[in-house]
């Protein structure tokens, strides 16, 4: 396949940035979305031209760190795939492809297509984590049984990937997809249980003050959202953050 | 108190359900004016007259429509400030609604529809009450009513009004449940429920003012 | 370097872990406040060292090449961890789990660490449970367990196909804690450098902003390398892109000792290559193998009209399939250990039986699971057992169940509905069991220097067990160094902040200036890349799933002909002081030139068969690994000598109190 793509070139964070086009040759419908990338670097080493940076690493949909917004959609076109996962495939020969960074003040550029997303981690750092102590003897694991549905739902919501593109994708740059997996995790677990009040309070301060925007229920997140994450977990935070406020 | 996101969000959600319940009954009093003349002079008098209506339940009214809206604008100017740089290419339609991604517009035509009405409205009746102090006429309201929608003009506004008042409430109504927190295996009914009402109770305004148009 | 000190505790091998920790030395918790740990790396190792570490009130300072400690490639591990709770009642215990861990290393691994490592594994679990990890339940609201490659119980608790995920956001929740606390200091996007070594103890390491390019000085009293494995050597392999093998590689230059590279995990059950263009490896848990059968067609004609793509494998008559596994192996069928099943399929493929254009494919099968479970449920809800479509469709509501997120990962990237034709899978890179020796406080040579996790060589001896390295990962970093850690700061109380001007600094940063300079001036020919799939190639034909002397001895010279070739000629784009992805792969692909050697001329040295290192020299007439006790009872510990030809070798003499060697077999 032969494609032409626009890609968002910007030299740092304080540089202005613009949409660059190439066009690429020799496209296999079997690569993943990043192959062909990788092999258009290599054209671009080889011409002496600086390649593109992007974020990646595992290359298997679960370190959350590629983070393409291609033809206007986080990681691309297909459904419950991260941008490594995306093949080629679902692509037609002569096609113009768009590829931007993960777009957000929140998440400024460091080059390229790479985004500083570190806000995510400061807002679990406010409160995404139980209290406990590594000593080991807690307490049997098997002490509290847990309701297998309650379970599954927190399994559901702790597969978060922490990609952010729920943020990339929402028009309004919110991180509540985000922010709500990790307060449901905890809030559905009676081990979470305990200090849900803090949390739910203090990680939507932190998301507030990283500049994220607010929810208006489009819905675009959980659609884009690679390991499908529901918005019950958003409503599920804006209960936990009204029930924490009115308990003071 | 109304600092946070979520807390704007609530806010927004509840002056939202209660604007919608204030749009439920206006439209049950409305409809007896199709029905029958007498009811409807009565339910418009007596709204129109009764101290609590007036003094207590119509301040808080203006309040909600004006906190609505001003919020609406507040998040509006926020959530774009989240992201300064644009995108080239956004795709909004392949994972969300048009209606969803453009509350602030739906929402612009109702609130100058409701300007228009307020003018319409609102400052005669204000003036025919408190101003010019004129005689208490508890038959008046009907005719004024058929008066209004004479001309096609303003009944093709009125009525253009609404289907955008529709859109808004299609998006907004179910979405104020998940914003309060809902979110649950009634969500399905709840969204049937606030899709008829989006759909049913502004086709209804629309009917009153074309069956008066029509009949006037 | 004196001879190998272990530091074995003495006692019996049940008491040996209880009596040593009441037995070391301990800082108090005043002086903890005065001492500062760097721990390079936040996968389970290195993120549930930071956070205990925090937690005990040491200072510590972690660092990832990542933009986040989340990303680590802990996190992609699927199938499970192992933990002898024996929560099933199928008779398992700690000394069983370490019997398994040491009969499935081949008898290759350190019998008191092994122990150690079984004797916490509870721990582990109610440590995540507490931290609020979502394993699986069952119905009535308890952990539940399944069962993995060559081990008789169901020990394996797991969560989906995402427990690596959930294990390592557990540690991450916990070092958040800690930074949010100010205890941990984190640097992300940050790649060390060198180690520096100052009065022969470890005492900082010299690191390099990947954003700014900035070369920064960071001093501590004790360093932690929790920075993984090196199978990225191959260059594809189910690693992730960035993982590397530098640090663990400046460290050996800097006197640490590098045991059994050879040793390397070559695991069954990956998607095979599609073509030039591959950058990585997926793989597929082996968790699939309790219900999916591997077969390969019985005639060569089958394969043929299969790979012209005449002939679907279902096809293919029940008596035509050659279900090797369970054919050569009853006992264990499909469950055999890795090391065993990969080279199953390989013989297979190499015999000429792979169904894909490649050759180099077998079929994991789960029609039969399909139907079984779907009978099962027919008949539990009261439907129509023999009405095949319903069966077919419980059936697969079943598997969706259970491997679901592997199902789809599989489609996506194949493009082929695995519930309705058999996967196809081979073999390919995925963990290394050699690593940086360390003594039983995994503590390196060099003092002070800690490795853990699997960039340490203690636990899996030539072949490690299914989800066995998520439990050493935490082991190591939430129950074992940081206790151990201080029996050697306990002398360091009274050192107070080491300074970042020494001299030793000074040269160490110097040299690392020196090197990206060398990269970034040199206007060569190709890139990084073109380089490190030379080696991959090199390692893959010459070092991969059996080895032989000729080949072995071709590969240490190609290599290094290809190493002095990548100084010269290779090509590194932009400047050292930016945003620079090719200047960071240049530096780990160099380290990855030098361990290769080493790599090959450890698999040349030792010509016996075990594990994950197959010598075909040294086989049964079966074709069946033949180990060599006698000779080669021991770890290599390669000392660093200028290069790696002459890297010097010490063997630790491997000796088994409680175990009995035996030949391992699971027919």
């Amino acid at each position: 396949m032969n494609l032409t793509l626009k890609i968002w070139r910007q030299a740092n964070v304080d540089a202005k940035g613009e949409m660059v086009t190439y066009s690429v040759a020799g496209v296999s419908p079997d690569m993943s979305f990043l192959e062909m990338m990788d092999m258009h670097n290599e054209q671009l080493i080889e011409n002496g031209e600086d390649p593109v940076a992007f974020d990646h690493d595992c290359r298997e949909g679960i370190c959350g760190m590629c983070s393409m917004f291609i033809n206007g959609e986080a990681h691309g076109p297909d459904r419950l795939v991260t941008t490594c996962q995306l093949h080629m495939r679902k692509f037609k020969d002569g096609d113009t492809i768009t590829i931007e960074p993960f777009r957000a003040n929140a998440f400024p550029v460091i080059k390229d297509l790479t985004v500083d997303r570190s806000a995510f981690d400061r807002i679990q750092q406010a409160g995404g984590f139980v209290s406990v102590n590594t000593s080991g003897n807690t307490q049997d694991a098997n002490a509290i049984p847990i309701d297998k549905h309650d379970a599954d739902k927190a399994f559901d919501a702790a597969s978060c990937i922490g990609c952010g593109a729920c943020v990339a994708s929402c028009k309004n740059a919110s991180a509540m997809l985000f922010v709500s997996a990790k307060v449901s995790q905890y809030a559905l677990l009676p081990q979470g249980k305990v200090e849900a009040t803090d949390r739910v309070l203090n990680m939507v301060n932190q998301m507030d003050e990283e500049g994220f925007g607010n929810c208006t229920n489009t819905g675009a997140c959980e659609v884009e959202c690679p390991k499908g994450i529901s918005l019950e977990n958003i409503a599920r935070m804006n209960r936990e953050y009204l029930a924490a406020t009115l308990k003071g | 108190m109304i600092s946070t996101t979520i807390a704007r969000k609530v806010a927004m959600a509840l002056s939202g359900l209660f604007l919608i319940l204030f749009l439920g009954q206006h439209f049950t009093i409305n409809i007896t004016s199709v029905f029958s003349e007498k009811t409807f002079n009565f339910l418009s008098h007596f709204m129109g007259n009764n101290p609590v209506v007036q003094f207590v339940l119509q301040p808080i009214l203006i309040f909600g429509v004006l906190f609505h809206f001003l919020m609406g604008f507040v998040l509006e100017y926020k959530n774009n400030r989240s992201r300064t740089t644009k995108y080239a290419s956004f795709k909004g339609s392949a994972n969300s609604s048009w209606l969803s991604r453009n509350m602030i517009l739906s929402g612009i035509v109702v609130l100058s529809f409701l300007g228009l009405h307020f003018y319409d409205f609102w400052v005669p009746e204000m003036n025919y009450k408190y101003i010019e102090f004129l005689p208490k006429d508890p038959n008046r309201y009907y005719g004024e009513l058929v008066h209004k929608f004479h001309s096609p003009v303003r009944v093709t506004i009125y009525s253009l009004s609404f289907v955008f008042l529709a859109l808004h409430l299609y998006h907004g109504f179910a979405s104020s449940f998940q914003s309060v927190g809902l979110n649950n295996k009634y969500t399905r009914g709840i969204k049937w429920f606030t899709v008829a009402f989006a759909l049913l109770i502004p086709a209804g305004f629309i009917f009153i003012a074309i069956f008066h148009h029509l009949n006037g | 370097m004196a001879k190998l000190d272990s530091k074995i505790p003495a006692g019996s091998l049940s008491e040996k872990w209880t009596n040593h920790k009441s037995n070391i030395n301990l800082v108090s918790p005043a002086n903890k406040r005065l001492i500062d740990v760097i721990v390079v790396g936040t996968g389970l190792a290195g993120a549930s060292a930071s956070a205990t570490l925090a937690e005990l009130g040491y200072n510590v300072k972690t660092f990832c090449f990542q933009d986040s400690p989340r990303r680590a490639h802990s996190i992609a591990a699927q199938g499970g961890i192992n933990a002898a709770k024996n929560y099933q009642g199928d008779g398992d215990s700690t000394y069983r789990l370490f019997y398994d861990t040491i009969k499935g290393g081949d008898y290759r691994s350190r019998e008191a660490n092994v122990y150690r490592l079984a004797e916490v594994s509870t721990n582990i679990i109610d440590q995540c449970v507490a931290q609020g990890v979502p394993f699986a339940r069952d119905y009535g609201g308890l952990l539940d367990n399944r069962s993995f490659g060559g081990v008789l119980v169901s020990r394996t608790f797991y969560a989906k196909g995402q427990t690596g995920q959930q294990l390592l956001l557990g540690a991450y929740s916990a070092m958040n804690r800690q930074i949010g606390r100010g205890k941990i200091k984190m640097y992300n996007r940050h790649e060390m450098m060198d180690l520096v070594v100052v009065g022969g103890k470890a005492r900082g390491i010299i690191t390099r902003n990947l954003v700014n390019g900035e070369i920064e000085r960071h001093s501590a009293h004790a360093v932690v390398i929790a920075s993984g494995g090196y199978g990225n050597v191959f260059f594809l392999s189910t690693n992730a892109m960035g993982s590397n093998v530098s640090a663990s590689w400046k460290i050996h230059k800097r006197g640490a000792h590098f045991a059994n590279p050879c040793f390397t995990q070559i695991h069954p059950t990956c998607i095979p290559v599609s073509g030039e263009h591959q950058s990585k490896l997926t793989l597929m848990s082996e968790s699939l193998r309790n219900d999916g059968r591997i077969w390969v067609p019985k005639k060569l004609e089958d394969v043929k009209a299969i790979r012209a793509g005449k002939l679907n494998p279902t096809e293919i008559a029940e008596e035509d399939r050659d279900y090797y596994l369970e054919r050569r192996y009853p006992a264990f069928g499909n469950l055999v250990p890795r090391d065993v099943a990969s080279r199953a399929a390989k013989e297979r493929c190499d015999a000429g039986f792979g169904v894909n254009k490649t050759g180099e494919a077998v079929y994991l099968d789960f029609a039969d699971a399909i139907t079984r479970y779907g009978k099962e449920q027919a008949h539990v809800k009261g439907l129509d057992e023999n009405d095949a479509a319903l069966v077919k469709k419980l059936g697969q509501e079943v598997v969706r169940a259970k491997y679901g997120n592997l199902f789809q990962m599989y489609e996506k990237i194949v493009d082929q509905n695995p519930y309705e034709t058999p996967m196809m899978i081979y073999p390919a890179v995925h963990y290394t069991m050699g690593g940086v020796w360390v003594d039983y406080n995994l503590m390196t040579s060099i003092p002070g220097c800690y490795a853990i996790g699997e960039a340490n060589f203690s636990d899996h001896g030539a072949n490690r067990l299914g989800a066995s390295a998520l439990m050493q990962g935490l082991a190591d970093g939430y129950f074992v160094l940081p206790y151990t850690i201080g029996d050697y700061l306990a002398d360091d109380i009274r050192t107070g902040p080491i300074s970042t001007d020494s001299p030793e600094f000074e040269a160490a940063e110097k040299e690392v200036k020196k090197q990206i300079e060398a990269f970034i001036n040199n206007k060569g020919k190709h890139s990084v890349d073109y380089y490190h799939k030379k080696l991959g190639k090199i390692m893959w034909d010459k070092c991969g799933m059996s080895r032989n002397e000729k080949g072995l001895k071709d590969a240490i010279e190609e290599i290094k002909a290809l190493r002095e070739d990548f100084y010269k000629n290779v090509k590194v784009p932009g400047t050292a002081d930016e945003f620079n992805e090719q200047l960071a792969k240049a530096g780990r692909v160099a380290d990855f030139l030098e361990l290769g050697e080493l790599f090959a001329k450890d698999a040349l040295e030792r010509t016996e068969s075990c594990g994950g290192h197959f010598r075909e020299e040294s086989q049964t007439p079966e074709g069946e690994a033949m180990r060599d006790d006698k000779n080669f009872s021991f770890v290599s510990a390669w000392e660093y000598k200028g290069e790696p030809s002459k890297a010097k070798l010490h063997k630790e003499q491997l000796e088994y109190e409680e175990i009995e060697v035996k030949t391992r077999s699971y027919k």
